[in-house]
């Protein structure tokens, strides 16, 4: 009896609150039918978002990837002062609101900031890309690190002693030892680095300065066409970000560390 | 070590060191005017007062998902067990809109919460859905059972055998998630702007607050606040962080 109370219980918050909202946007996005859900995401303006979207995930995800094993490796395998300091740091994008994190590169690199004469050169970083890059690395900094970090502590340093004293150089001991065996926590890492720079709304929101076709994401594009109350086409480029993400599930589901291996 | 800790530096020490600057710059009392301007105030509570509620029911809600994921056998249960992730691929605006899409005006089942308080609470038992469940689930599957057939063996009830033995093994795990999700929902932007209406005084979050100074140029108004974000998230992840260090340490004894 309390097992079905309990099952019904838990069933139904998660419909409630997270299967029945997502699903009803699938069908908002192709209630009048496939035609104008299609139209909708191949305008311009979508396709600009789309393809900006990609871009910066193409630069934010590869330098978190490096940094993250760099970091992993350092944080495990160094001892050096200053590593509590090093750890919040890394963990402190999780936890932060991604408009104060928009709000602080805005500062930093705007007009009367400290790194404000860079516009001076002609390199524009406010309301542009290189700013929207810049706040996508901040917020996906943790992902790689710390899956990395417990396989690390977890394999241990004997092997790659053992590789050492057999006249290996560092990177072939890297390449050849230690990479092989952080390879699936880097996959996973990456998945949700990748999921979450597709995905971020606020810091973006702050820094891009909105100026559709040029600073539009697809996050930006669905709030954008929403206000403007193109509904179709916010609801189109929902679906189309919602399909990324069961897409990330699944690669989640992939590549998580199985609890037999841990 | 030296590339890590410049990449860092680069990254977020210094744009958060600029926010602090900014913050300060207008002194102790330009600060403090900024952070009790009435609209500010009414914000931060608002906001804190929601993340408290959705902390209360994620506590028991995740504690119960996880229950019947980890202790239960049930038709679906390996969907179900996939989906909890969704809220963390999902982008937040993504789930604002779906929420407002189900529980907005135009909504197909008659229910409208759009631009109230309720709106908000929802919108943020979404983003913070998987937090506890994910905390406490590898804790129970761990968790032997013979502790609890003992209990039972000795005639304590389903409930009994709960409350003195599963509930204190699960509660550091329970704790942990519940920070995790106080800390996102402290900040949560996304989720909240378009269902909340953004009402000052009444529907109006910290972080629409700060974006709202940002928008009309009021940067050092717009950092206080921010800067008030920034204590709370970082006290948030160093409580974690003691809270992690205690549980290993119960462990090894």
């Amino acid at each position: 009896m309390s097992r079905w109370l309990l099952r019904l219980v838990g069933v139904s918050y998660l419909a409630v609150i997270l299967a029945a909202p997502v699903s009803l946007v699938f069908w908002r996005a192709f209630e009048h039918g496939f035609g104008p859900a299609w139209d909708a995401v191949t305008t311009p303006a979508a396709k600009h978002a789309f393809y900006l979207t990609v871009l910066i995930a193409a630069i934010a995800v590869p330098a978190n990837t490096i940094f993250g094993v760099v970091c992993a490796i350092a944080s495990v395998r160094r001892r050096c002062p200053g590593k509590g300091i090093v750890n919040a740091l890394v963990d402190l994008p999780l936890a932060l609101s991604p408009v104060v994190v928009g709000l602080a590169f805005l500062l930093l690199y705007g007009r009367a900031g400290w790194f404000g004469w860079l516009g001076d050169h002609g390199i524009q970083v406010v309301f542009a890309l290189p700013g929207m890059i810049l706040v996508t690395i901040f917020v996906t900094l943790p992902f790689v690190v710390r899956e990395v970090v417990p396989v690390l502590r977890e394999i241990g340093t004997e092997q790659e002693q053992a590789a050492a004293t057999l006249g290996a150089s560092p990177f072939q001991t890297f390449r050849r030892v230690t990479l092989p065996a952080i390879r699936w926590a880097v996959a996973y890492g990456v998945v949700l680095t990748t999921a979450r720079a597709l995905g971020e709304f606020g810091a973006v929101s702050v820094i891009s300065g909105h100026i559709v076709g040029k600073t539009e994401t697809m996050t930006l594009h669905v709030e954008e066409s929403f206000q403007s109350f193109d509904y179709t086409g916010a609801y189109a480029a929902s679906v189309v970000l919602a399909m990324v993400a069961i897409a990330t599930l699944v690669a989640m589901n992939l590549f998580k560390p199985k609890e037999a291996t841990r | 070590m030296g590339l890590a800790t410049a990449y860092l530096s680069l990254i977020v020490l210094l744009p958060l060191a600029a926010l602090v600057w900014k913050a300060g710059k207008a002194g102790r009392g330009g600060f403090w005017d900024a952070v009790s301007d009435p609209q500010a105030v009414s914000a931060l509570k608002l906001t804190i007062a929601v993340s408290v509620a959705v902390c209360l029911i994620n506590a028991v809600m995740g504690t119960v998902v996880a229950w019947i994921l980890v202790r239960d056998r049930f038709w679906g249960q390996g969907v179900v067990n996939a989906i909890i992730d969704l809220p963390f691929a999902l982008p937040t605006i993504v789930a604002g809109l779906t929420l407002l899409a189900l529980y907005g005006p135009n909504g197909p089942v008659g229910v409208n919460v759009a631009f109230t308080r309720w709106a908000i609470l929802l919108a943020l038992l979404f983003v913070t859905l998987p937090f506890v469940i994910r905390t406490v689930q590898p804790v129970l599957l761990e968790l032997d059972r013979e502790m609890e057939e003992a209990a039972a063996s000795l005639g304590a009830g389903p409930l009994k055998t709960f409350r003195h033995i599963v509930f204190p093994n699960l509660f550091p795990a329970i704790l942990s998630g519940v920070a995790l999700a106080f800390a996102r929902a402290i900040g949560e932007f996304g989720a909240v702007v378009l269902i909340s209406g953004n009402l000052p005084f009444k529907t109006e979050v910290a972080a629409v607050f700060i974006f709202g100074r940002i928008e009309s140029g009021d940067a050092p108004g717009a950092a206080a606040v921010s800067v008030v974000i920034l204590v709370i998230s970082f006290v948030v992840l160093l409580a974690i962080g003691a809270l992690r260090r205690w549980t290993t340490r119960h462990d090894r004894v």
